[in-house]
């Protein structure tokens, strides 16, 4: 089969010491970071992308596929042991995982998480493997107009299915698409959005400053105020016989997992969901389907394994379109899209035709990172439980002074950094007043393509703005989109109905 | 919570108006000759929405009664500015002293004076941390950090690994 021959060539590739060790090293930070409560891996990809200048482009990419797989494994650490999740994606893991730490079974429930997150990461690689190629092919037939309804039906997800205020959800989708024009007019080249020609604002304002800022500053100033004194960290000790165990426990829940991995690699496509809506929904299904529903919530370990591999097969399947299509499932495959746009890899279905070596280098690499994953996790338990107790003061001055310097990293201006500092601020609070900051992220890096392909189709088709509608596909996703849209609408005049569960990652 | 919210509506809609008024630096309307909008139209339109849907959130929190839910609390406040402050300071300073002063200087104080942790904690990370930067970003990615008064201080470092 053509897939697996050039997924065998694209091992050749991952398989090199310099990728493995990237591989590792990845995974390892990910989990530290993950593991840390109020850092996930959106956060850890916005503050250590400046660092990965020191490895080649394709590597780099690599490198921080792993730390947000190693992230979603980590983020069960901590909401096993300290109560609290390590993301927002492990929301779901302490319904059950706590309980279990608190009945003195912390281990086995941290084996449980990594063996879950290790089927669903498996179960959503294959299935990433399997679709990627008939995705970019169908993507190629896209033009200008397909790729602006496509990014318009992204944002209006945010809106029909994201569980955030919606009128907060189109602020901040414009607020990015607004910041996002900031610098040189696309097709005229004349300067917009300069205020008062400050010349730093010339060249734009980089995803990645809006995301060190948000995600970095923004997040230690939300967890200095939510968490200042250390949390109580539960002891846990693995021993080889609760391995055994564990392993032969989690052997009867298939049907859970693969439920799970399933449900997730589906939810975490679509961008206004993503891992945490996955996960709970997955924790939702495996409760009520569950032959005992009332030991969940009490410790049953099927909790825990449900939303871990759902959260984990989430993280794969929002990087399928965001490899195939351009368009980021998740805040976190924005900030790896706009790091392989800055490195000169555009993602989309060219992508596939020019850089083979790099796509499936990457696809494989998803295999290892996972393989390396579930052994790091369960090899560095007791190292995880002393890395926990580190204060928060500590972790929170060490971040601030990466922010800075990895802000200035890139563009080597000041400017950067002034602005990281007052996104930072404005983030932070517009955070507190429930603005969703995923939306703004996501719109900030999608803005460029979404101008673009818009005035470039109707500069083609001599300011027709009915070819939108006219071309079947471009057709499809805009109706699509104006469903999403009115969607809200219409579960307000029905008078509640059900609401959406949980505002994206 | 409520005041908080109608502050932050109102920010948002003079934000908006600010950026509409800067758009409209370049044509905002439809441009006959090749079609399409201009380039200021996209970011003009979109603030409109933004500044029309923030005065959604104003009107709607109008109808709404008070909550007890507080937006700050007292001294988590305090802890957050006190944080904040010393960011800015930092980033000001760092043209002037260079990042090799300005930084350890404000681990010192995030350490030492508001995290209350020990001399040789905080010794190990202020002293270390810099050296760290030092060695991954000016000895190994070629970026140099500003330096300020301190320049001279560098030339025999420099001398060493370029």
């Amino acid at each position: 089969m053509d897939t697996l021959a050039l997924l065998a060539d694209g091992f050749a590739t991952s398989l090199s010491p310099l990728n493995i060790m990237i591989v590792l090293l990845g995974v390892t930070a990910g989990l530290f970071i993950g593991a840390m409560p109020g850092l996930g891996s959106v956060n850890g990809v916005a503050i250590v992308l400046p660092l990965t200048f020191i490895v080649p482009p394709s590597s780099a990419i690599i490198l921080l596929c792993a730390i947000y797989y190693g992230a979603m494994y980590g983020g069960a650490i901590s909401s096993i042991l300290l109560g609290i999740p390590g993301a927002s994606t492990a929301v779901a893991t302490t319904f059950d995982g706590r309980p279990l730490a608190q009945q003195g079974k912390a281990g086995l429930a941290l084996i449980a998480a990594a063996v879950a997150s290790f089927i669903g990461g498996t179960i959503s690689v294959v299935l990433f493997t399997l679709f990627a190629v008939p995705l970019a092919d169908l993507a190629l037939a896209f033009g200008p107009a397909e790729e602006f309804a496509l990014v318009l039906m992204a944002f209006t997800t945010f809106v029909g299915l994201g569980g955030d205020d919606k009128l907060k959800t189109i602020i901040m989708i414009c607020l990015g698409l607004v910041l996002s024009t900031v610098g040189l007019d696309l097709i005229s080249g004349q300067p917009r959005l300069i205020f008062g020609d400050m010349p730093g604002f010339y060249s734009g304002i980089s995803f990645l400053v809006l995301a060190i800022g948000v995600y970095g500053i923004g997040e230690i100033l939300y967890t200095i105020e939510s968490s200042r004194t250390a949390p109580q960290v539960t002891p846990a000790r693995i021993t080889l016989r609760d391995l055994g165990d564990g392993i032969r426990t989690m052997n009867r829940m298939w049907r859970t997992m693969s439920l799970g991995s399933f449900l997730g690699f589906f939810v975490g496509m679509l961008p206004a969901a993503g891992a945490t809506p996955a996960a709970l929904m997955a924790y939702g299904i495996a409760r009520s389907t569950s032959k005992t529903p009332s030991s969940f919530g009490k410790g049953n370990l099927e909790g825990v394994a449900a939303p871990e591999t759902a959260n984990n097969a989430a993280s794969t399947g929002s990087l399928l379109p965001m490899l195939t299509l351009g368009i980021p499932g998740s805040p976190t495959t924005a900030l790896l899209l706009g790091g392989m746009v800055m490195w000169g890899l555009m993602p989309g279905p060219m992508l596939f035709i020019e850089q083979p070596e790099f796509v499936w280098g990457l696809i494989s690499s998803l295999y290892t990172a996972n393989f390396a994953a579930v052994a790091i996790n369960i090899a560095l338990i007791p190292l995880f439980v002393w890395a926990l107790r580190m204060p928060f003061t500590v972790l929170c001055a060490l971040v601030m002074v990466l922010c800075i310097v990895g802000g200035f990293a890139p563009s080597q201006k000041m400017h950067d950094v002034w602005l990281i500092a007052g996104f930072g601020v404005a983030g932070y609070l517009l955070r507190k007043a429930d603005y969703p900051l995923a939306p703004l992220v996501l719109a900030l890096v999608l803005g460029p393509l979404m101008e673009k392909s818009f005035r470039q189709t109707l500069i083609a088709e001599q300011g027709n703005i009915l070819a939108f509608v006219e071309r079947p596909l471009s057709g499809t996703f805009i109706a699509l989109a104006a469903l999403f849209f009115v969607l809200p609408l219409v579960k307000y005049l029905r008078k509640g109905g059900a609401r959406s569960i949980a505002p994206a990652e | 919570m409520l005041v908080a919210d109608r502050v932050i509506a109102i920010a948002i809609m003079a934000l908006s108006a600010y950026l509409m008024w800067h758009a409209t630096a370049l044509p905002i309307g439809w441009n006959g000759m090749t079609g399409g909008p201009g380039g200021g139209a996209f970011p003009f339109w979109l603030s409109l929405i933004m500044l029309l849907s923030a005065g959604g959130v104003l009107v709607r929190s109008l109808g709404q009664e008070k909550s007890s839910q507080h937006f700050f609390d007292g001294q988590m406040l305090r802890s957050v500015i006190a944080v904040v402050i010393a960011l800015f300071v930092t980033i000001a300073l760092i043209p002037l002293v260079g990042a090799y002063v300005a930084l350890p200087l404000f681990l010192f104080w995030y350490l030492k004076i508001y995290g209350g942790h020990g001399w040789v904690l905080t010794g190990i990370l202020t002293l270390g941390a810099p050296v760290f930067v030092f060695f991954f970003f000016e000895a190994t990615l070629k970026i140099l950090l500003p330096k300020g008064v301190t320049e001279p201080l560098f030339f025999p470092l420099y001398a060493m690994f370029f």
